[in-house]
């Protein structure tokens, strides 16, 4: 008995550290989603909730519900065509023998290091150049700029020699080479293909430096939070973030499900 | 004679500097299970992917059939493979891994069902059509594997390497089954291992290849018995190689002087010529008998008993090499022993190349 309270006192640190560290992580988000239900104008303690007060707000509100329709379309536009853009890269340089191969997969992953605020003053700078209007769609090609490296490494990674051969078998059994890619290349690499669209889709979601500087009058979600900022904390600002939150949470929930599950069967 | 099943006409691959094969010429019996044996980096398994549609030779004709299938993609010559890895669709069910070749052929559905069922049936895995692939075990895989290469009827089955990956007991059973499967379904086999032994019991002929040439082809006992070269009596079985001269023809024999003593052995050669003697461990005796010579005295200096026999390793004073022998499995042999060794000329095989 003494022993194994000595066994739990000696384990104390131990959850301590844990909580803290998890603390220093969650807390601040924890307080956000908190007065989200804020019964009154401030979202500052005493808590007087819970009420559903700001989240009617937010659903009601014009321009947040814009801002999130234009942050769905733009996730899923932008991410879809980052999947396509680096399966077709990586594809071609898992499966080809390319002149400069080296140096066109050094480019291709070479955005991963450089700030979202340096891509995002490349592309205003270009898109002025090229007399290219701050739409949604130049928000869309800022996106799939910053995932399009990521689709492409998590893809080309997943194509190896085991499954250049398995493509082989195909050709050897009589499939042609649209069929190869449709029926094995395709379905094989499922998992790492829906894992790179649902990252990409929780980059976009998230993403606001690149989407602030070249959108002008539809904006993107964290783009219209941002501006709700500006005129001071209300738990409406926390509702609408407890929500972004929510969606980034599920996404990922649905890749760990879909993609882990898929990798253990 | 009919056509071959396969023809290789002055077959030259090049990568680059690098020669990976030159001058083969082959051709391969309809119906015939032949084995392309030898070490790693030899070519036999470029040879094979040249057959298959996968390399381009850069100089010569492959026909199958008859048919001039050089320029022939791979999915549309009449051969398919089993991959050393298998390379099964890990996201099909069995059935649909079987039926696939079917299904690229256009056969409805409704007459693949049966045939895959019977090619399952075939490799002794009928009851598990409905299952993934991960839920079967290596062997197992290994037999889907024929079972999709051999459901759409191929005119030639190219196996590479296909026991690699399994453990011994399952590869000599697989062994026996594919050569029962080839038998039954009468398919030209063409299989390529580095395994000797596997060689001897599945093949019907063996190509022994090395260094991007045939060294020799055969059956198994022709090669075993009657070598062609040196390194195809080297790489078939324990050897021993007694470097000799070829001193003077009589009739259809030769007589070669080595430092081991003059025999006179069957085969041809030019005077002079530095020829070899291939002598099998289990061709040199302990004791004197009918046309046994004296080979000398020898010192054992190693000794291992391999249940059937007992392996030792001799070193003579005349020869720089020592000599492998087997002596019978109740013939107790210590390290050290000073053994008589006697063989019969008849035994030994004149190697010119």
């Amino acid at each position: 008995m003494a022993r194994s309270f000595i066994t739990a006192l000696r384990a104390l640190p131990v959850w301590l550290y844990v909580v803290l560290l998890y603390g220093f992580i969650f807390l601040p988000v924890g307080v956000l989603v908190l007065f989200s239900f804020q019964e009154s104008r401030l979202p500052i303690p005493p808590f007087n909730g819970p009420s559903l007060r700001w989240y009617e707000a937010v659903f009601a509100d014009a321009r947040l519900m814009a801002a999130l329709g234009n942050s769905i379309a733009v996730a899923l536009t932008s991410s879809l065509a980052a999947v396509v853009l680096g399966f077709l890269a990586a594809y071609s340089l898992a499966r080809h023998r390319l002149p400069g191969a080296a140096l066109l997969q050094g480019f291709l992953t070479a955005p991963l290091t450089v700030s979202y605020l340096i891509i995002a003053m490349g592309l205003l700078i270009t898109f002025n150049q090229l007399g290219v209007p701050k739409s949604l769609l130049t928000v869309g090609i800022g996106h799939v700029v910053i995932n399009l490296p990521l689709c492409f490494a998590i893809l080309y990674s997943q194509m190896g020699a085991h499954q250049a051969n398995i493509e082989r078998a195909a050709r050897d059994l009589g499939a042609r080479e649209w069929q190869v890619l449709g029926l094995v290349t395709v379905p094989m690499l499922w998992p790492a293909l829906f894992a790179s669209f649902f990252l990409s889709v929780t980059f976009s979601w998230d993403e606001f430096i690149i989407a602030f500087m070249v959108s002008r009058f539809d904006v993107t979600l964290p783009v219209e939070i941002w501006s709700m900022l500006r005129t001071g904390l209300n738990p409406k600002t926390n509702a609408i973030g407890s929500f972004v939150f929510l969606i980034s949470i599920a996404t990922v929930l649905v890749l760990d499900l879909v993609v882990f599950r898929s990798r253990k069967a | 004679m009919s056509t071959p099943a396969v023809e290789f006409r002055n077959i030259a691959m090049r990568f680059g500097e690098k020669v990976a094969l030159q001058d083969i010429d082959l051709s391969i019996e309809e119906g015939s299970f032949v084995v392309l044996l030898g070490p790693s980096g030899g070519g036999k398994t470029t040879l094979l992917n040249i057959l298959g549609g996968f390399l381009q030779p850069s100089a010569g004709q492959v026909l199958i059939d008859g048919r001039d299938v050089t320029q022939v993609a791979p999915a549309r010559r009449p051969t398919t493979t089993v991959f050393q890895d298998y390379a099964l669709f890990p996201h099909m069910s069995i059935a649909a891994n079987v039926g696939f070749g079917l299904r690229m052929r256009g056969v409805p559905k409704a007459q693949r069902v049966p045939r895959v069922e019977k090619a399952l049936e075939m490799v002794g895995l009928g009851h598990t059509a409905l299952r993934r692939i991960h839920e079967l075990s290596g062997g197992q895989r290994q037999r889907i594997a024929l079972a999709r290469a051999l459901v759409v009827e191929p005119s030639v089955l190219l196996l590479d390497e296909p026991l690699g990956a399994l453990d011994m007991k399952l590869r000599r059973q697989m062994q026996e089954e594919l050569k029962a499967i080839q038998k039954r379904v009468g398919t030209t086999f063409v299989h390529v291992t580095h395994d000797q032994e596997e060689a001897m019991a599945i093949g019907d002929v063996i190509v022994v290849m090395n260094d991007g040439s045939i060294e020799d082809r055969g059956t198994p006992e022709r090669i075993y018995l009657q070598p062609a070269s040196r390194f195809a009596a080297n790489f078939m079985g324990e050897n021993n190689l007694i470097e000799g001269q070829a001193t003077r023809s009589e009739g259809s024999c030769v007589a070669v002087t080595t430092p081991i003593g003059d025999f006179t052995v069957p085969g041809t050669a030019h005077n002079g010529a530095r020829v070899a003697l291939s002598l099998r461990p289990e061709h040199l005796h302990p004791d004197a008998g009918q046309g046994r010579v004296s080979l000398g005295q020898g010192s054992v200096i190693e000794a291992g008993f391999f249940g059937t026999h007992h392996q030792c390793t001799v070193t003579l004073d005349t020869l720089d090499a020592p000599l492998k022998l087997r002596l019978p499995q109740k013939r107790l042999v210590q390290v050290g022993e000073t053994l008589a060794l006697h063989a019969d000329p008849a035994d030994m095989v004149l190697l010119t190349r």
